[in-house]
């Protein structure tokens, strides 16, 4: 015991890690105003078993031997020996644990702390060497819980100073705050009790590693926090679901208009971000540089029938465009911008049959073209192709289907696949069935590039939409609508295809829009038409505007590619 | 978005097709090509190993299948009494087919059992999946196409017209397909009769046409029951036999199908070997043999059988893993080319270069093998390059006989161990095999609480046990177990001496005839501690004394061959060591990872501002870090401005003060735009989403939006 409190930042994680039986788990959901401390997963014994693991890190090593064969979690999920160990030390039920809600002033808070606490002072480099995984993130809310007792204390001066008026507004709420705030820390004290006494329990089990599971603990855990809870427990549950129930969020009700700065268009944003520089440059290109080491092994790899996926934050494309430009000069490749918000697993076969098998004609369903391809390539063994996915997770590729065929087209042997993935749940795409197929190789290649060309297709809120409208929206609306709709949609899609070439194309004026559906007998009269641009215009497919004559102009706020493509969907539909 | 590029046609040429190979790589470049020579002769060793493993597991189930298959085509052809009766109920023939949950390692068992079909019983074998199939329709065009292809593909050239008549012609329903059939039928038999016999000698007359449902859970019961239906009003024209491959259990047929179409199925069960089991004989097959030269440590074999039990249960990823382990090994350890079979290592050693000797005393278990010697032997490793040579030769001699003999007495250990009550070393000899790789296994407390249970066994286990391990050690190739052996026949012929001084022994039985009269708890208590008196006091008798002296020498031949491996020198040429690598390739978690470079940044990015105490962020950390981190402290919905404010007050504080009010309004828009850039990160990485509730709100995605 007298080691663990000794040995530096230990107390801290016997706060951290703690036993959660299932239903404590549910009353700390319901725990609307209660204790701060977050709390892992119901996982008992797998926590357990780490904090066991945590304690001889400290302490033992032979024992963690003994442990470690038959730790399941050790070997697989949060090895503490791992010499490479990015960042491997951290729990499954750490890293999107269950957290209690947040007040809306936290974020303020924080943020003034942070700016407040410039540089903090810089402890002895724990992060060297194997070591490295014993000192991870994972306390970093309790931390953070601490500071904030002190600092709404000793910082409310400075904030009332600096502060515009609504987060002095929002301070003085917090004032209230204050006093259950203290119940905090006092609970947390008696927190700390408990886990002190359960890591004595724990402790002393560790020396008969065998029966470190052996459970003592739990009833005499569980009655204390009952006791603890019981009364609180049955208004916190209605507190619990009040919050739920109600679609009210507790934010506050400024918005970007208020704000003086205008809305940012793409081409602003590009520029302004070019003036501001790319932060730890160096840190960046020396992490490049190490990805870039394993290039050839990707390439022997990729050869040996696995397929390999990258993932990790930051941008991936400008790793995989080196790859190809450094090795893949000399042979048929193929780059999918997954993220391309209309880009479909048919363009991609599509490309393939086109221009790699140079075959003209169309096939009836991506499945039939797929056993076209797979044919090819078994007939013809000096057939290779390399397919780099940038964000195999995109939009557009992430259904069921489509990553199907990719799966199947990426198991045939000549064909190497190299994708990256970017999502958190990218990897819940794929099945069992799919990932052999996939046979995947992983490489973590964190790059903290940022994401340029990703992102240059998303519909942010901040950024001033371009009217881009994604080919999954346009084909997923008109498939609600009646053919006579659609028909109405293709003519004026048609039209404005044939008009692409004339930059000063102003639209299809109504008259004109309505004479061509009437010839196509499509409406009878002046009014259905109407109803019908009104329900293209609800949908956000059309865009009117008046002209100088004051005569209405009728346009699909859609680039010509997608809208090309939407065609041809559309046509293949048919 | 998509683009393709293709080199120019010349430079095609000129670059023609370069083997993979290890390549330059950065600093191990010594002996490359060997080394991926070796690699790949071993792989494809080790692949045609697995192949034969999985083919002879399969075998009973393969005969079991066509003997089902032949009797109810012959029944077919013969029209006995009870195919009739069968027509009269219209009764279709079916095997169903239980494979285990590991659906990745059937499509293996469904191509070695369509190949057997095909070249034994029928030309028409067709495959149909759940996923292509989401109508009755598309089940027929499948079907018919794949019959008529295998048509073609039997008869070869010999008949233009069938290629042309593409299933798009016929109308795909079952009487066309009855039609095809007998005209397929009728054909062979009216072909003049050589032709016949070359092409489908090994063919039954009138073969019948075996469909074969791979992943019968996954079909939709409409179409399942329409075709049952359907086939089974023609079953007495078309010779129709179904397979169902089943993954969970043999009840999921009668909870898709009612009664009134499962009752025309006439359901034989077969079920293939469990995947534990066959796990159990790769490992048999390719660790446990001194056929190949490439081992894998204790926690790496862990890693593996971790993945196969907690993830997939499926052979086929673990032998995935197997080949990464192997070009893992190859690729990273330069002397890895000595890692060959035992003729070819005189050669190998000998044509070492100096910097591979370099290598081989860079080596920790080297290092310590020399620091053990004695000082002239010493300068000689380290200085002398043919020395060495000739001391690392023999070492690796070493380390095969060690293997060798490691096997042996292994697997005498796993006849001793599992026998015991529950099993305090494993059940399986690959949980054995982990314990002996990772640590000095008689030292562990399972060891120990083994021991002790084996000190209790009773004889006829014992002589049994024995006469198992002579087997064992008779049949390995280890040339040590000479005396071994001897010493347990002695063993074995003392046990059988005991039987006839067998007599001498009854003291002990009336006191425990005494013992049942007493009723009184007093007296029993009593007695009962005399009794115990007595037994502990009492000499061993002859048997005991003789189980004692077999479980110590079994514990001193424990003792003496199955040191872990890492203790042995020159382990790392032929030991896979690296778990991580391994972990980190093939179970992945993407997710920490992200955790991790947002939360601290420092792991990846080695700067001085970006260090930190107790987890939390610095100001100075990556854009996206701090807004990740501000977001963590909103609940569901985010607040764009506050957001925004916060992010900039944190920013500015970390900016250097020397910037002057008149940039200060750019310097708002820089901010403002990383914000965005930052914001629009974390979209794509799905932490957020625009929401429509509130005006320039986002919606949090992950947990803790309470």
């Amino acid at each position: 015991m007298s080691r663990i409190e000794g040995s530096g930042g230990g107390r801290r994680r016997v706060l951290q890690v703690k036993f959660v039986p299932d239903d404590e788990v549910l009353k700390h959901i319901a725990d609307d105003t209660g204790i701060k401390v977050r709390k892992d997963k119901p996982q008992p014994t797998i926590n357990l078993k780490r904090f066991v693991k945590k304690l001889e890190n400290i302490s033992d090593d032979e024992a963690q031997e003994i442990l470690q064969e038959k730790n399941y979690v050790a070997t697989l999920g949060i090895c503490a020996q791992d010499p490479m160990g990015n960042g491997t030390s951290v729990s499954g039920g750490e890293v999107y644990s269950f957290q209690t809600p947040r007040r809306s002033s936290k974020m303020a808070e924080l943020a003034s702390e942070l700016a407040h606490t410039p540089e903090q002072s810089v402890a002895p480099d724990h992060s060297k060497g194997p070591e490295k995984t014993a000192k991870t993130p994972q306390s970093s809310t309790m931390f953070l819980l601490l500071m904030h007792v002190f600092s709404l204390q000793s910082k409310k001066k400075e904030f009332v100073s600096t502060t515009p008026y609504r987060l002095r507004k929002r301070l003085a709420a917090a004032d209230s705050y204050l006093e259950s705030e203290s119940e905090y820390s006092a609970s947390c004290s008696e927190e700390e009790d408990e886990d002190q006494q359960e890591v004595s329990t724990v402790f002393s089990g560790q020396k008969t590693p065998a029966k470190t599971k052996a459970a003592p603990t739990h009833p005499h855990r569980n009655s204390l926090a009952k006791k603890n809870k019981e009364e609180k427990m049955s208004n916190l549950v209605e507190e619990y679901f009040e919050a739920h129930s109600s679609s009210k969020v507790l934010t506050s009700d400024r918005t970007l208009q208020k704000l003086q700065k205008r809305r940012l268009n793409q081409e602003t944003l590009r520029d302004l971000l070019k003036k501001a520089p790319l932060a730890y440059a160096a840190e960046i290109k020396e992490l490049n540089r190490q990805h870039e080491s394993l290039f050839s092994k990707w390439m022997l790899q990729l050869h040996l029938g696995f397929n390999i996926v990258l993932y990790g934050l930051g941008s991936k494309h400008d790793l995989l465009e080196k790859f190809r430009t450094s090795l893949l000069q000399d042979s048929v490749h193929l780059v999918v911008n997954g993220y391309f918000p209309s880009i479909t697993v048919r363009s991609i076969l599509n490309s393939i049959t086109e221009e790699v098998l140079d075959h003209i004609g169309t096939f009836r369903s991506p499945l039939d073209q797929l056993e076209f391809i797979t044919k090819r390539f078994e007939e013809d063994s000096s057939l290779e192709l390399y397919v780099l996915i940038h964000n195999l997770d995109g939009q557009m590729l992430r259904g069921e289907r489509s990553q199907q065929i990719l799966a199947q087209l990426s198991s045939l042997p000549s064909v190497y696949l190299i994708a990256s993935i970017d999502h958190i749940n990218a990897p819940l795409m794929w099945d069992q069935a799919k990932l052999s197929l996939y046979n995947w190789l992983w490489y973590e290649t964190t790059t903290f590039s940022p994401y340029v060309e990703e992102t240059s297709y998303e519909n942010s809120l901040l950024v001033q939409q371009s009217g881009s409208l994604a080919l999954s929206s346009l084909t997923h609306v008109l498939c609600s609508l009646t053919p006579n709709a659609r028909g109405i949609f293709r003519l004026l899609a048609q039209y404005q295809l044939e008009k692409k070439d004339n930059p000063s194309y102003p639209g299809l004026s109504f008259q004109d829009f309505y004479q061509q559906c009437r010839e196509a007998f499509l409406v009878n009269s002046d009014l259905t038409l109407r109803a019908q641009l009104t329900e293209f215009r609800d949908h956000k497919l059309i865009r009117t505007k008046r002209g100088a004559d004051g005569v209405e102009y009728l346009l699909i706020p859609v680039d010509d590619s997608t809208l090309t493509s939407f065609l041809e969907n559309q046509d293949e539909d048919v | 978005g998509c683009f393709v590029f293709k080199p120019s046609a010349k430079k095609r040429k000129l670059s023609q097709r370069t083997d993979p190979d290890f390549g330059v790589s950065s600093d191990n470049s010594e002996d490359t090509e060997l080394r991926f020579i070796t690699c790949q002769s071993l792989w494809n060793q080790i692949k045609s190993e697995t192949e034969k493993v999985q083919e002879d597991l399969n075998k009973q189930l393969l005969e079991n299948l066509v003997s089902f298959l032949s009797r109810s085509h012959s029944e077919f052809q013969e029209k006995t009494p009870e195919w009739t009766c069968q027509m009269k109920f219209r009764e279709i023939p079916t095997a169903a087919l239980v494979l285990g949950v590991n659906v990745t390692d059937h499509d293996l068992t469904f191509r070695s059992l369509s190949d057997f079909l095909q070249n034994n019983i029928t030309p028409y074998v067709a495959f149909l999946e759940g996923k292509d199939c989401p109508g009755i329709k598309n089940l027929m065009q499948k079907l018919m196409g794949q019959l008529m292809n295998c048509y073609i593909d039997v008869d070869s050239l010999e008949d233009e017209d069938y290629v042309q008549v593409s299933q798009n012609r016929i109308r795909c329903s079952v009487s066309s397909l009855i039609k095809w059939y007998e005209s397929v039928t009728k054909k062979t038999d009216s072909e003049t009769p050589s032709k016949k016999r070359t092409s489908s000698s090994m063919h039954w007359q009138s073969p019948p046409v075996v469909v074969i449902f791979k992943d019968m859970e996954s079909f939709t019961t409409k179409v399942l029951q329409d075709f049952i239906v359907i086939s089974s009003q023609h079953i007495h024209e078309l010779p129709l036999v179904l397979i169902f491959g089943i993954a969970t259990s043999p009840m999921i047929i009668h909870r898709l199908l009612p009664h009134s179409v499962s009752s025309l199925l006439c359901i034989e069960l077969f079920q293939s070997l469990s995947c534990k089991d066959h796990l159990s004989t790769i490992i048999d097959k390719l660790l446990l043999t001194d056929k190949f030269p490439f081992k894998l440590g204790g926690k790496v074999l862990q890693v593996l059988i971790n993945i196969f039990l907690y993830h997939d249960f499926s052979v086929q990823n673990f032998i995935k893993g197997f080949q990464l382990c192997i070009v893992e090994h190859f690729y990273s350890q330069p002397l890895s080319v000595l890692c060959c079979q035992l003729v070819d290592l005189q050669k190998r050693v000998n044509s070492l270069s100096h910097d591979q000797c370099e290598n081989i005393r860079r080596l920790p278990s080297f290092r310590r093998y020399v620091e053990k010697q004695e000082s002239g032997k010493q300068v000689a490793l380290l200085t002398t390059d043919n020395f060495l040579k000739e001391d690392t030769q023999k070492l690796l001699e070493d380390l095969h006989v060690y293997h060798e003999n490691y096997v042996s007495v292994l697997r005498c250990l796993h006849v001793f161990t599992s026998s015991l009550p529950k099993y305090p070393l494993g059940k399986q000899i690959r949980e054995l095999h982990c314990a002996c790789l990772e640590n000095q296994v008689w030292e562990t407390e399972e060891y120990e609480s083994s021991l002790q249970l084996a000190r209790m066994l009773n004889k006829s286990d014992l002589v049994t046990m024995l006469q198992q391990c002579v087997e064992i050690l008779l049949s390995s190739s280890g040339k040590e177990f000479d005396s071994t052996v001897e010493k347990l026949k002695k063993f074995l012929t003392q046990f059988q001496n005991l039987e006839e001084a067998f007599q001498e022994q009854g003291g002990s039985v009336p006191s425990q005839k005494e013992l049942q009269k007493k009723t009184d708890l007093y007296h029993l208590q009593k007695t009962l501690l005399e009794f115990k008196e007595s037994r502990r006091s009492k000499k061993l008798t002859k048997f005991e004394m003789l189980r004692f002296e077999v479980v110590d020498y079994i514990d001193s031949l424990v003792r003496k061959y199955l040191v872990p491996a890492d203790q042995r020198t020159l382990h790392e040429i032929l030991y896979f060591n690296t778990a991580a690598v391994l972990r980190g390739h093939l179970n992945a978690a993407p997710r920490t990872a992200l955790h991790t470079a947002l939360n601290n940044p420092h792991w990846y990015l080695k700067n001085q501002a970006l260090k930190c105490d107790g987890g939390s962020i610095s100001n100075k950390a990556p854009d996206i870090c701090i807004v990740y981190k501000l977001h963590l402290e909103c609940g569901r919905l985010i607040n764009l401005v506050d957001w925004l404010e916060a992010f900039s007050t944190v920013v500015m504080a970390g900016e250097e003060p020397n910037a002057n009010t008149a940039s200060s309004d750019q310097m708002d828009d820089i901010i403002h735009a990383r914000f965005i850039r930052a914001v629009s990160e974390l979209e794509l990485l799905g932490f957020i989403k625009p929401s429509k509730q509130k005006t320039d709100h986002v919606a949090r995605l992950t947990w803790g939006g309470c």
